[in-house]
């Protein structure tokens, strides 16, 4: 055998004090870590097999068992990090691109953390929440530039569509072919219950699920995979992908040995043939040619549902989202830098795009400047992690947000980035029948319609302390936002002023 | 309305079954109990037990001691019913009082057989074990052996059946025991030639003698000749060559009856008003479609509780029953079920044996022998008259289990949910 | 009458809910104390075969045959719950003879054991269906 340069990232340590043999590890784990030694009744395990998802930690009804970080190093180099050094080893034994999934790890400032939240104190006094009512209603699409009136001097409220949403979050895309019929159909139940909108993604819409049209952003990628007319008018709004922010300027790549039963059936593809979304629409080189296909959508729906042009934050956002609000869509969403993925280029994901606050403050700069913010809604995506994140972002300038990562959370997912290995051991980015089980859409509707409306909570409160009833008076109210340990740029990029100025 | 007035003859479980299914109907109806026996009711399996030691007479009691007074009872204990006159509607005691009913229960059991053996007269200690009092009797009668002599006493046991090992290991800690009989085999109305020896060498690893094949052919006092010409000397004798269903009163009515009283579904005899349940009766065995005497405890609570409920007005059926036996020994388990036809299917092993019989898409009869696990399963399968192509019939002959059911049938069994028809 | 629903839709063969069961019946408070090195005999017994895979317990049938079949009375149904007096039972195994489900099953000391619905231990509320990681067993009201 030749030698392995790569030492295990993780060890599985076993209180064997509390080990009661229940084998619970070995058979919940995808990757085979566990193992069962019959005649010495004892388990052993293989720390190499590990991927610290913790499903076996969670699962061990005596706390038996926890990972941890090897402490085995290489010799201390601030250059060359031991990260750095294996991965020169992986591709140095296999001759591979490197591949990721989830959001970047990597240390990038996160501006939303940097960024602090007014209150209101003796004038203009805080509302509370429980006792006053509270609005967090949005309406998502194109406003009317001015007010109209019949020759009977009527108003004419002929609004262009839109989407109504009971807060300003929405699940972001995931496809049916990277998370699983039941993490889909999760979404899709607490949509519904939730009164806001999941996205399909690029892999179509499976069937089942149509029931749920109401609540869904159905998604035409480059791909067009899925993509027909029955589908387009399933949903509440059209999604265009241009980009996604975890890897922008490519495409993406489902191997065809994923491509089966439903999910073939679902994207409209042979069984087993790989699908390949291109790095840009084939169709698309312009503005106007993005124009052609944001009517084309609108004609085949009628007119009836608002179109959303998806891309990633990058270098020159602004002037991008200038364009497509002048392209005729309704909605743009921006997904930044640190968005998840369930597989990317490595280098690319951790290397490629922008923040998203710098990318929507400035986006919605640029629009007001322009006087069209009012032409589009604006979403953002790529890492909103909290209440607070949402508070921010919609402080910043945005209507709504996306949250897919969060969402994930609430299903299970542990952040062990490997869903790229399709074994995901909390059935959520896995098509293996055994694993998918394990997310019973019952479980993972409940925790997902808990989590946003505790967060529902939480927007109340924060607006409530700013002596805000209603989110739709926070949009893009940067006077509640105080930056700390910002740069003058930065803070000129936000918008928004330093803490104690 | 007059409060209907329920008659049972009989306190064991039959009677109890019927009991409680007309107390879960009928609230106000009287209900009497007349039984020969001066007892609370109590299991009669469980007086091998009580002389083993494994039980008390307090343990033993079917129901709890306020059980007649919770189902207000009138009880007539000590009491035999010595007619029936079906046209009065009443029921005549030995004490020539009468007892007049609305509905008539009759769950009188059966009573051991006695074989006419040569010189049975003289033998001072003999019994039959059936009932407490047998149970008393033969406590006594070691006690009393043990007064007067040393030595360990010898019990001989006519009848290696149910009763006859029940007696057998009950005793054995006290005493020396042999069972004769003429069948080659223990058993012989449950197990067969292969299942037989392996409980057979069990008990005989525990200190029980056998001789199979032969009879009594005398008795002298404290001996018996045995047909093979031997001889064999003994302290007391038990009698358990079977038992005869009490069937006299109903058939001196005028009820038809057979090896036991007939009944219908319903449980209902011939004669209007008059149910019978229990070992007195003979009904249609599901494994076979023959009208048998199947006199097991839980075919007995289960057709008394079919007439009491028919005897409370509420219309119902017991069409189940089958022969079945659960039964153990110094640990070793037997179970047994339906009957012994058609094809077989056989895992057997030193002290292990299944056999599965059947045929014409139905499962027959099995016989467990040490590993019971589940044995529930197949007596299922008998009793509902499961069609094995529903199932996979090959899986559950290894392993008896829900999994080789449909998953629709699980989903209802377990799951509650009704399959869509 | 609340009842334990068993859907094999969700169960995913991980036997969490034997050992549950097996622990709250030592009515210990840690289950590592209670079950180190110990052969679990639970009342809750999950199936197996191929990829299905699902938990079967005491169904406390309406029509009970191991209380009508069992010979000494020490199985009774009160309340809607079926339960043992091992004191009373005798191991003539008649019950698991009658059971449809093969719900019962000798226990350690002879007597039969099947499930309570933890109503006789510390717990209460049956433990196998709170130990279950992904509600394939619940412990609900159903029409």
């Amino acid at each position: 055998m030749a030698v392995d340069y790569i030492y295990p990232d993780y060890e599985i340590v076993r209180n064997y004090d509390r080990c009661i043999t229940c084998r619970v590890c070995e058979r919940q784990c995808a990757n085979e870590a566990h193992r069962y030694l019959e005649d010495e009744n004892k388990m052993i395990c293989d720390d190499a097999k590990c991927v610290n998802c913790h499903r076996c930690v969670s699962l061990c009804p005596t706390k038996a068992l926890k990972i941890v970080k090897t402490d085995h190093c290489f010799k201390d180099n601030a250059n060359w990090s031991g990260k750095t050094i294996k991965e020169i080893y992986k591709q140095a034994g296999s001759g591979g691109v490197l591949l990721s999934s989830m959001g970047t790890p990597e240390n990038y400032p996160v501006y939303f953390d940097k960024i602090l939240l007014n209150a209101s104190q003796v004038t203009n006094p805080p509302i509370d929440p429980l006792r006053e009512p509270m609005e967090t209603k949005v309406f998502l699409g194109s406003k009317s530039q001015t007010v109209r009136r019949d020759a009977n001097g009527r108003l004419i409220t002929d609004m262009p569509p839109h989407i109504s949403l009971s807060m300003p979050i929405m699940f972001s895309a995931m496809s049916y072919g990277s998370i699983s019929y039941n993490a889909h159909e999760s979404l899709a139940r607490a949509a519904e219950k939730l009164g806001i909108l999941y996205n399909t993604g690029e892999g179509g819409l499976h069937e089942d699920f149509y029931k749920y049209g109401a609540s869904t952003i159905v998604q035409v990628a480059s791909g067009r995979f899925g993509v027909h007319v029955d589908y387009l008018n399933s949903g509440a709004a059209v999604e265009i992908k241009m980009g996604q922010g975890a890897k922008p300027g490519i495409g993406g790549h489902l191997p065809g040995k994923k491509i089966v039963g439903d999910i073939s059936k679902t994207r409209m593809i042979p069984e087993g043939s790989d699908a390949i979304s291109p790095a840009p629409h084939h169709d698309i080189y312009s503005i106007e040619d993005l124009r052609q296909l944001v009517f084309s959508l609108k004609e085949a729906t009628g007119y009836k549902k608002p179109v959303i042009v998806k891309i990633a934050a990058v270098h020159n956002v602004s002037a991008i989202a200038s364009g497509i609000a002048r392209s005729g869509a309704d909605i743009i969403a921006i997904d930044g830098f640190r968005g998840g993925t369930g597989a990317a280029p490595t280098r690319i994901r951790d290397n490629v795009g922008i923040p998203i606050e710098l990318a929507l403050a400035s986006v919605d700069q640029r629009l007001r400047n322009e006087g069209i913010r009012d032409q589009v809604s604006i979403v953002v995506g790529g890492s909103i992690r909290s209440s607070a994140d949402i508070v921010k972002a919609v402080a910043l300038g945005a209507d709504c947000v996306y949250i897919g990562t969060s969402a994930l959370l609430a299903l299970g997912c542990h952040l062990c980035r490997s869903c790229q290995t399709g074994k995901c051991n909390w059935g959520i980015a896995t098509q293996r029948e055994d694993l998918v089980k394990r997310l019973n859409p019952n479980v993972g509707y409940e925790r997902l319609v808990n989590l946003v409306s505790a967060w529902q909570h939480e927007i109340k409160e924060m607006m409530g302390g700013m002596g805000i009833n209603s989110i739709e008076s926070l949009k893009g109210n940067r006077l509640m936002l105080r930056g700390v340990g910002l740069n003058e740029k930065e803070l000129e990029i936000l918008g928004i002023r330093h803490a104690g100025e | 309305m007059r409060a209907v007035r329920h008659v049972i003859i009989g306190n064991s479980t039959a009677a109890i079954g019927a009991v409680e299914a007309v107390r879960s109907k009928d609230k106000a109806g009287n209900i009497v109990i007349i039984s020969n026996e001066p007892h609370h009711t109590y299991s009669r399996p469980l007086i091998s037990y009580l002389l083993a030691g494994k039980t008390t007479e307090e343990k033993m009691k079917y129901r709890g001691a306020d059980f007649y007074k919770d189902n207000c009872c009138e009880l007539l204990l000590g009491k035999t019913v010595v007619k029936l006159d079906a046209a009065k509607k009443e029921v005549v005691l030995d004490n020539g009082s009468s007892v007049a009913y609305d509905k008539l229960l009759v769950a009188t059991g059966s009573t051991p057989f006695v074989p006419p053996v040569k010189g049975l007269d003289t033998v001072k200690n003999k019994l039959t074990f059936t009932t407490l009092d047998d149970a008393h009797a033969l406590e006594a009668a070691l006690a009393e052996h043990e007064k007067q002599s040393e030595k360990r006493a010898k019990v001989l046991i006519l009848g290696a059946g149910l009763i006859g090992l029940k007696c057998a290991e009950g005793v054995s800690k006290h005493a020396d025991c042999v069972c004769v009989d003429l069948s080659p085999r223990i058993l012989s109305s449950i197990l067969d030639d292969e299942s037989a020896p392996i409980l057979q060498s069990h008990l005989e690893a525990n200190n029980i003698k056998f001789i199979l094949g032969q009879q009594i052919t005398e008795l002298n006092k404290n001996t018996a000749a045995i047909s093979d010409g031997t001889s064999l000397p003994f302290d007391i004798l038990v009698l358990a060559v079977g038992v005869r269903a009490n069937i006299s009163l109903v058939k001196d009515a005028g009820g038809e009856t057979n090896r036991g009283i007939l009944i219908d579904e319903h449980c209902k005899t011939t004669l209007p008003d008059i149910y019978a349940a229990g070992d007195c009766s003979e009904s249609t065995d599901v494994s076979t479609g023959e009208h048998k005497v199947m006199a097991l405890l839980p075919n007995a609570y289960m057709q008394g509780e079919c007439a009491g409920l028919n005897m409370a007005e509420e219309d119902t059926v017991f069409n189940k029953a089958i022969p079945m036996n659960a039964i153990g020994f110094f640990g070793t388990h037997v179970i047994t079920a339906g009957s012994y036809t058609g094809d077989v299917y056989v895992e057997i092993d030193e002290k292990n044996l299944k056999k599965l019989y059947f045929a014409d898409n139905r499962l027959n009869g099995f016989i467990l022998v040490g590993n019971i696990e589940k044995a529930g399963i197949y007596t299922s399968l008998i009793r509902e008259q499961t069609p094995l192509d529903t199932i996979d019939f090959a899986l559950i002959c290894k392993k008896p289990g829900l999994m080789a059911f449909s998953r629709e049938v699980r989903a209802e069994k377990l799951g509650g949910i009704k399959a869509a028809k | 009458m609340k009842r334990v629903y068993v859907n094999e839709k969700w169960c995913l063969g991980c036997h969490l809910c034997e050992y549950y069961c097996a622990f709250a019946g030592t009515n210990e408070t840690d289950m590592a104390r209670a079950l180190k090195d110990i052969k679990i005999n639970p009342k809750i017994k999950i199936e197996e075969h191929g990829d299905i895979s699902f938990a079967v317990s005491c169904r406390h049938c309406d029509e009970p045959l191991c209380v009508k079949g069992c010979i000494t009375g020490a199985l009774t149904k009160k309340d809607g719950v079926i339960t043992i007096d091992k004191e009373r039972c005798i191991h003539c195994y008649t019950c698991i003879l009658c059971c449809p489900f093969g719900a019962v099953s000798p226990s350690e000391d002879g007597a039969i054991q099947k499930c309570e619905l933890c109503v006789k231990n510390s717990a209460g509320v049956p433990q196998c269906v709170r130990g279950c990681p992904n509600a394939a067993i619940v412990f609900e009201e159903r029409g």
